[in-house]
């Protein structure tokens, strides 16, 4: 690979002459995003506070902002946009995957803990 | 070395080496499997983080509350501003990275050279940063009083603003005690610095002081932390005070549970670990850009090399900075 730079972003919306213009335009865009972040994260509008799926609105915008981001950094930054399509695949379906089900696990579990706590027997708040 | 070098006589032999799998290079693929093994330890510590902060959902520190300093600018409440600043640095620092791996495409020495500099000070920033964080996170500045249980009581005004310890208790010089040092008491033993109060001296200023209620970890259905009322407040105190708690250590914290400063501590600290790393890693290449080592090896791969690693810290960091401090 390594000379040949695949020049656009957002599904060819938006295209770049050369591989440095390219970067700037990726650096725009995530910093845009961390921005929003930022002021949602400050701001905390009230529309964003209720409760969709098992958690905050808010909350899962912060999640996909997250993994916009991500797919930035791994897809520009670190070249995969321009890389074969089987390592792609291999490198995120392997992490995706994993994390996925480690996640829901742990989760599950301290969701079950905090049950136990809250409605058992056992008296640990005093 | 010679691994890297193209060309040579084992090309095409299937076993020889300088085979390139999926059109990756073998120091390229073996960072990779490195970056996917290392970001499974990372969500094992996020996701060990999300355990323990759904098992006490209902008392989790607010983070907006904790992380609110901006050096210089003293006593002023920031939420994110400064961590806001930390992530801009990182990605900034990727920036430059992924822009001396394109001069070290086009073999253009003096731009690598700048860039790569450019890089090693963006990551030397954000190290000082996050050390100049643990700092302020250890110092604390309100203090509370962990109760029998465990739990943490933080003080309020009537109006809900916090109060730290200092603005209302007084110190009792007689009753004041002198923190057993190794070399006096008890031989060879020692103890921890004693808290500024007593938890009677913090009981008698709450007594003295009206318009001071005590604050529990438990959250309201908004979200806030719960306020007591008066008498409910001194009752709390007098029946469960237990001792006064100043910052953060691995053990206590005035922010509440305490696994949200052993979290804390531990996944910030593993974070930056990486990022010391990755600065003395990019300090030798930088070197070795200088020397002129990939220059006679016409080829800069080493650069993108470390360079992922580079750009793996900074991706780690979009998730602490979400997990940790957003959500």
């Amino acid at each position: 690979m390594a000379h040949e730079h695949k020049l656009e972003i957002f599904r060819g919306l938006w295209k770049f002459k050369s591989n440095t213009q390219k970067i700037w335009g990726v650096l725009a865009f995530l910093s845009f995003v961390t921005a929003i972040e930022v002021v949602l994260g400050i701001y905390k509008p009230d529309v964003l506070m209720g409760s969709i799926l098992g958690m905050k609105g808010l909350n899962w915008i912060f999640i996909i902002l997250t993994i916009v981001k991500a797919y930035y950094i791994a897809w520009d930054f670190m070249h995969l946009r321009d890389e074969t399509k089987g390592l792609r695949r291999v490198i995120v379906w392997t992490g995706v995957f994993l994390i996925l089900y480690l996640t829901f696990i742990l989760l599950q579990e301290g969701g079950y803990v905090f049950k136990v706590y809250d409605e058992g027997f056992i008296k640990r708040d005093f | 070395m010679s691994t890297t070098v193209v060309n040579v006589e084992t090309e095409g032999k299937t076993w020889g080496g300088g085979n390139e799998p999926l059109k990756a290079s073998y120091g390229k693929m073996m960072m990779w499997f490195f970056i996917v093994s290392d970001a499974l330890t990372f969500s094992g510590f996020l996701a060990a983080y999300g355990f323990s902060r759904f098992k006490f959902i209902d008392s989790w520190p607010i983070a907006d509350e904790v992380f609110t300093h901006v050096p210089f600018l003293h006593g002023q409440e920031l939420p994110m501003i400064y961590v806001a600043f930390m992530t801009f640095i990182l990605i900034m620092s990727s920036v430059t990275m992924v822009l001396a791996v394109d001069a070290g495409h086009h073999l253009n020495k003096a731009k690598v050279t700048i860039y790569m500099f450019l890089t090693i000070i963006g990551g030397l920033i954000f190290v000082g940063s996050q050390a100049w964080e643990w700092a302020t996170f250890i110092k604390g500045d309100y203090g509370a009083i962990q109760t029998k249980g465990g739990n943490i009581l933080q003080f309020v005004d009537t109006e809900g603003h916090r109060v730290a310890l200092k603005d209302f208790v007084v110190a009792n010089a007689d009753a004041d005690r002198t923190q057993h040092e190794r070399d006096n008491g008890l031989w060879f033993v020692s103890e921890g610095t004693l808290p500024t109060y007593t938890v009677e001296e913090v009981l008698h200023g709450l007594e003295k002081h009206d318009n001071i209620l005590v604050r529990t970890q438990t959250l309201t259905e908004e979200g806030h932390k719960t306020v007591l009322t008066r008498a409910e407040s001194i009752k709390q105190l007098k029946e469960n005070g237990k001792a006064v708690v100043e910052g953060a250590n691995l053990h206590v914290n005035e922010y509440g549970s305490p696994l949200f400063a052993d979290f804390f501590f531990f996944i910030t600290g593993f974070h930056g670990f990486h990022v010391f790393s990755g600065v003395v890693l990019n300090i030798i290449i930088f070197f070795n850009v200088v020397l002129g080592t990939y220059e006679r090896r016409k080829s800069y791969e080493m650069v993108e090399k470390v360079g992922l690693y580079w750009h793996f810290v900074d991706l780690v960091w979009v998730f602490v900075f979400t997990f940790f401090y957003l959500v």
